[in-house]
């Protein structure tokens, strides 16, 4: 038995290859994550999604491909599809609020350039006022 | 002369592919129809017939199309998307969503800002009676703004806990 085994060849009960496209994202010491992407994909289609990638975006797949794994088995329904479902109603609800509360700060403004306008007018009536009184007291 | 028996024209998508039999209780037929081809192929590249076989059996038959098509869906991301998949799709969600409550508490702020000064350039004018008569008609319409302001204040609270980030580590 070779005790360097990944957790991928230990699995499959195999011997663990010097250039074994498992053992780099499949450590021995965590064998569950194998496990699980074992039975949502299959450890032939896991070794073929890696193989076509270059080498330095494994261990990013590998990992996508657990987490993936491990929500369909949590869901077996929805898998992580759930979650995006949520995601975008979620996206869809705060997209309505923001453009509820950019409406009220436009009405919100527009009311103030109209009260800001109406004072102005006020301000200039009164002056109008004051100033007429004063020429009829004087010629009055 | 040898008799010709007629070919089945009703096998499923699947049992096409897979160059075999369709028998009345395929587990595939009645979710891969042999009018979508593709639907079928993209599952059985990343899943495996055997795979989507044992998902579908685990599950109750009346939740079985809808797991069909979540498989489809993430098959489709898988394909298109090598390295992260369905989770490149979640992660530019949950950046989107963070992006949104950014700009929905700026927003609410924005709002309460103008509701207060609005509230306070209305008491300003106490001693202006014209100004006061011409206005008197939108302090309520104001205070609605600051009910529903002191609302949602309580509601992106509680909304900022509902986000857990911390599965998507890497991305």
């Amino acid at each position: 038995m070779n005790p360097g085994r990944c957790a991928a060849c230990r699995y499959l009960r195999r011997k663990c290859p010097p250039d074994c496209i498992f053992s780099p994202h499949f450590p021995p010491n965590v064998p569950q994550r194998f496990v699980s992407v074992h039975r949502i994909y299959g450890a032939s289609n896991v070794a073929k999604l890696l193989q076509q990638l270059p080498s330095h975006l494994r261990a990013e797949a590998a990992e996508s491909l657990c987490l993936e794994a491990q929500y369909r088995i949590e869901d077996p329904v929805y898998g992580c599809v759930g979650l995006v479902s949520s995601l975008q109603q979620q996206i869809q609800d705060t997209e309505k609020q923001l453009a509820k509360t950019r409406a009220e700060i436009a009405f919100l403004k527009s009311q103030a350039r109209l009260s800001h306008a109406a004072l102005e007018g006020n301000l200039l009536d009164n002056a109008v006022n004051i100033n007429f009184s004063d020429h009829q007291s004087f010629h009055g | 002369m040898r008799s010709h028996e007629p070919r089945s024209t009703s096998s499923c998508a699947a049992c096409k592919l897979l160059k075999r039999r369709c028998s009345p209780n395929c587990i595939f037929a009645p979710y891969f129809r042999s009018d979508e081809p593709k639907k079928f192929a993209k599952v059985h590249k990343v899943f495996g017939a055997s795979n989507v076989s044992k998902i579908l059996v685990e599950v109750p038959e009346e939740q079985r199309e809808d797991t069909v098509n979540s498989l489809a869906y993430e098959a489709e991301a898988r394909l298109r998307d090598p390295v992260y998949g369905c989770i490149g799709a979640i992660a530019l969600l949950q950046r989107r969503m963070i992006e949104l409550q950014h700009d929905l508490t700026l927003a609410r702020a924005r709002l309460a800002r103008y509701a207060t000064t609005y509230s306070a350039s209305v008491g300003d004018t106490e001693t202006d009676r014209f100004s006061m008569e011409a206005l008197g008609e939108f302090p309520v319409a104001c205070g609605g703004f600051m009910d529903s302001f002191s609302l949602s204040s309580y509601e992106v609270n509680q909304d900022a806990h509902m986000y857990d980030f911390t599965q998507i580590p890497y991305i």
